[in-house]
């Protein structure tokens, strides 16, 4: 299949405008007769949802958390991202679309990001007319910050719960038109299908997790916001329920896939501590402005540490190698997030890793606590280093913080064009949800745009386009297709809850979990990739035949929740490892070991390797067919990253 | 593997938890033993444990309502040895740890008790309450589009952080579990008091308050007779102040003839 990415033509500041003037308008006396399903009530569904609804359409919106004020967005920390140039520092629409081309290691649509970057000025001013109490300065205006390395402070923040504020306020957009009756909203109802008729999205099934009923709703277009899939690899930074069965259902039925193996490992959270682990903390990054990163300087002083002979405040300054300095000299501890998960890696791999597990390493405040004082730090980091504690039991005033790297956020996502409709007409992809803006590599404070630009000021425009062609006619709700969907969504329902084996769905999500970070996580082989593949495919048998489910369909069933969303996983994580072993070359958070310069460094392979990767599903256990989206950059000249 | 401390004692705790089928049935306690528990387990992970055992030997897992286990999303609510989110102070059900524990201890587990706050099933309670007072009036009435540049109006610093502490209400509920009336007033006054303080607010400042209390009143959530339980168990320190001002902002909607609704 030819993938089409509908770019309109034109200079690329003019795409947008131009591209709004050219769609269809529906006419506003038609809205009203327009359903859209919105799946997900994160910061893209709510944004969406809401929108759609002002403009006059029928949303029903879906989220399996018992509100939407419970999604993933609510737990995202440091800030958000607009080309505002408050700080009259530079900052600029094209600096902020610069920028995120080069952070995504240019595997991103030139055009998208441009868009991203235009109206990521209009969701502050949506934002604060919505309530959404950001950090101001005394004299009233609203602050900035600079994140994840920018050089301009470009980043809108509330405190440390940026996401929170920011949810809230969809959140309350979404419950204006819930209480208009211009959406109707499905809380703890979980998609597990779509519904294609002739091609296009019609309608979903769900399920109702408190009564276990299945539902059918139709629908003149489906947009799904349903988030990313990093816990594919169990541990993550995301909340326990984020998973990938919407957008994987959605493949299955024709969407394409693309780049899933773009995971971003965020470098500073918790480490493990133990097997029972269930979900790992992120550090904010604004962290790594003061602290310094260390490992003890040799092999031996990491083992006495380990056993614990040792107290990491008897280490002497030129027994620590503070490793990020020594290396990048002009970026210190402040590289990009993917160098500094990797040169981690990197330590603890050569013995030097600290804690009783040996997988951490240092982040270290006592200079700055001695520039500052422990009040000038705890103003700067209190609730941080007070979660610290709760977590860890230690107090890092006293003593440095230990972190690892961990899975935090996919790039990669459903295939989306321009107008971010999936593969299948009708049927729309937004958020983390869509393999996005974000290229390889997502920089800091962009998620939050992202999600927010789609919903606000992307999709109310484009999908009056598809709708525009619509005929305003209720959709059939008898056509055979919804039945089908249905009773297939109840055989896989029936087939869980009769498997009765031994083993629990968290035991098998933590089996594929250790072999994606093994083989598909900071640094990848081909060798690695191979095996992984074959692990999977074992794993994902032995699920079918020894997977032990209790209780019934029909009442709350958290196990049989799990049960879906891991067969899921199970099929997701063999096509990440596919896409990792087709990708010949390191870029972003796609690291593989084959493809790497003298000094370790990523060799990316723009030659071959500019495009867009998307997976187009098969049938079951058929190799899926790689589709490329070349990749054309007319405005950002490629260039190596250094940061030496 | 070991924990962070390594000299940290793995404990041995008798828990008696809520089981209840579903929303129509009676629910009663239930003993279990938990085993190898490590104090640097959060207390979800602890029941994680127990649900894998449970689930090993057949018998159904334990329902209960958590997501970020890191404090934010408001899912958690467990009511811990008679106290809304456990015994530690300013902390949810997910952030507290094992190691607020003891070697034998016997931990009481229930949901949060309410009627405006049904039980679901075992731990696990309805608060869509919550969500319809919010679209009773908890937001101001903006659509998409054609708004003030963010930086129009000004707003003291003071006044935006105030604002701020308000908003972190996380919706878990605990206040209405903690109170002996079963009030929402906490929750209620934490929207009111964010949306009346910021200058966004102030259109429909008096409807709002008086269309959300009138919803609170209608979920059956009891009178507020300022005790200040909700204060004390909220775990993100939501002041009893926005009370104050819920009261000061509804005696004044109530005192004007020209509100409507
Ligand atoms: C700890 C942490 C901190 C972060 N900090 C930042 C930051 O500072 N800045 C930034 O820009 N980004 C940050 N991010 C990333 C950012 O938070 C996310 O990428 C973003 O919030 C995703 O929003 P979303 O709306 O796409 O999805 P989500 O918020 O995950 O929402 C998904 C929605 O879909 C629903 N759903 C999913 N599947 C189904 C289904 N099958 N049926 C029904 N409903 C379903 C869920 O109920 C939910 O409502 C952070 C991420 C993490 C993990
Ligand atoms: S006021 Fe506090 S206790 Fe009540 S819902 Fe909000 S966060 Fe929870
Ligand atoms: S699980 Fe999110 S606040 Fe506890």
């Amino acid at each position: 299949m030819i993938l089409d990415a509908k770019i309109p033509d034109g200079p690329i500041a003019e795409k947008w405008d131009k591209h709004k003037f050219n769609v269809k308008l529906v006419n506003p006396a038609n809205k009203r007769k327009y359903d859209v399903i919105v799946v997900g009530t994160g910061l893209a569904g709510a944004s969406a949802a809401a929108s759609l609804a002002e403009l006059g359409y029928n949303v029903k919106a879906f989220t399996f958390h018992d509100s939407p004020r419970r999604a993933h967005s609510i737990a995202a920390q440091g800030g958000i991202n607009a080309a505002k140039n408050y700080q009259n520092d530079g900052d600029s629409v094209y600096r902020l679309f610069y920028d995120t081309v080069k952070g995504g290691d240019y595997r991103a649509r030139e055009a998208n990001v441009y868009r991203l970057a235009q109206v990521s000025v209009n969701i502050i001013d949506q934002c604060v007319a919505q309530g959404v109490p950001f950090a101001r300065e005394y004299g009233g205006l609203l602050a900035n910050r600079s994140f994840g390395g920018a050089q301009v402070s470009r980043t809108f923040y509330a405190r440390g719960q940026t996401g929170q504020q920011l949810l809230l306020g969809a959140y309350s957009a979404l419950s204006r038109q819930v209480a208009y009756g211009k959406v109707k909203l499905y809380t703890r109802s979980e998609m597990l299908d779509v519904v294609i008729i002739d091609g296009q999205a019609r309608g979903i099934i769900t399920r109702n997790l408190i009564t276990g009923e299945i539902q059918q709703h139709a629908a003149h277009a489906v947009v799904l916001a349903t988030g990313g899939y990093g816990n594919v690899f169990y541990l993550s930074t995301n909340a326990k329920y984020c998973n990938v069965t919407a957008a994987w259902r959605a493949h299955k039925k024709g969407a394409f896939f693309a780049n899933p193996c773009f995971t971003q490992i965020h470098p500073t959270c918790i480490p493990v501590s133990g097997d029972y682990q269930s979900k790992l903390t992120l550090m904010s990054e604004s962290l790594r402005n003061d602290g310094r990163v260390w490992v003890p300087k040799t092999v031996e002083m990491a083992e006495r540490l380990r056993a614990g002979q040792i107290h990491v405040n008897d280490i002497k300054e030129e027994d620590r190698d503070y490793f990020l300095e020594r290396k990048y000299p002009a970026f210190g501890n402040l590289v990009p997030r993917d160098v500094a998960s990797r040169n981690a890696k990197q330590m603890c791999d050569e013995g030097r890793g600290v804690g009783s597990s040996g997988l951490a390493v240092y982040l270290d405040f006592s200079e700055i606590i001695k520039r500052i004082g422990a009040d000038g730090v705890s103003q700067k980091y209190g609730n941080l280093f007070a979660m610290y504690e709760k977590i860890t039991d230690e107090d890092p005033y006293k003593q440095p913080m230990r972190i690892y790297p961990a899975v935090h956020y996919t790039m990669g996502g459903l295939w989306v064009d321009y107008n971010l409709q999936t593969t299948i007409p009708g049927l729309y992809a937004t958020g983390e949800c869509n393999f996005s803006d974000h290229g390889a590599n997502r920089l800091g404070a962009s998620a939050l745009m992202q999600g927010l630009a789609d919903g606000y000021f992307v999709i109310p425009y484009t999908i009056g386009d598809y709708l525009a062609k619509t005929k305003p006619v209720p959709v059939d709700a008898k056509h055979p297709a919804f039945a089908e969907a249905e009773a297939a969504v109840r055989e896989r329902i029936s087939k869980f809850l009769s498997i009765n084996g031994t083993r629990t769905p968290d035991d098998f999500h933590k089996a594929l979990g250790h072999i994606m970070w093994e083989y598909c996580g900071m640094a990848r082989t081909a060798e690695g990739l191979q095996h992984a593949k074959k692990e999977i495919q074992k794993l994902r048998k032995e699920f079918w035949q020894d997977l032990k489910v209790v209780g019934v369909n029909d009442d709350l069933n958290q196990t049989l929740e799990k049960a879906g969303r891991v067969a899921d996983f199970l099929e997701l994580g063999e096509l990440m490892v596919d896409d990792a072993y087709n990708r010949n070359e390191s870029c972003g958070g796609h690291f593989r070991e084959e493809y790497q310069d003298a000094k370790g460094e990523a060799k990316r392979d723009d030659e071959n390797y500019a495009y867009v990767a998307a997976w187009e599903y098969m049938g079951d256990n058929q190799p899926e067919r790689l589709n490329k989206e070349p990749l054309e950059f007319e405005n950002v000249k490629l260039s190596t990253r250094s940061y030496e | 593997m070991a924990g962070s401390n390594p000299n940290a004692k793995p404990m041995n705790l008798t828990l008696k938890v809520w089981r209840q089928q579903n929303r129509n049935t009676q629910g009663n306690i239930v003993d279990y033993q938990v085993r190898d528990i490590s104090p640097d387990m959060s207390f979800l992970e602890m029941l994680d444990v127990l649900n894998e055992d449970l689930l090993r030997k057949g018998d159904e897992p334990v329902a209960f309502d958590h997501d970020c286990r890191e404090g934010i999303c408001g899912s958690c609510n467990l009511f811990i040895n008679g106290r809304a989110h456990g015994p530690e102070p300013g902390t949810t059900t997910c952030q507290l740890h094992m190691r607020k524990f003891s070697d034998g201890d016997t931990i009481t587990i229930e949901p949060w008790r309410a009627e405006a706050f049904p039980v679901n099933k075992d731990l696990s309670v309805d608060r869509s309450a919550f969500d319809r007072i919010i679209q009773a009036g908890g937001y101001v009435s903006v659509n998409t589009g054609g708004v003030p540049d963010a930086n129009e109006i000004p707003i003291p610093k003071s006044i935006a952080d105030q604002a701020f502490d308000a908003a972190t209400c996380i919706g878990c509920g605990a206040c209405v579990a903690a109170c002996k009336n079963a009030s929402a007033m906490l929750f209620v006054s934490a929207k009111v008091s964010q949306l009346a303080l910021l200058p966004q607010g102030q259109v429909e400042r008096k409807t709002r308050v008086e269309n959300m209390i009138a919803q609170m009143d209608k979920e059956g959530f009891g009178a507020c007779t300022n005790i200040g339980s909700c204060a004390a168990e909220c775990p993100v320190g939501i002041s009893l102040e926005n009370i104050a001002i819920l009261n000061r902002e509804f005696l004044a909607a109530k005192a004007t003839s020209n509100n409507l609704a």
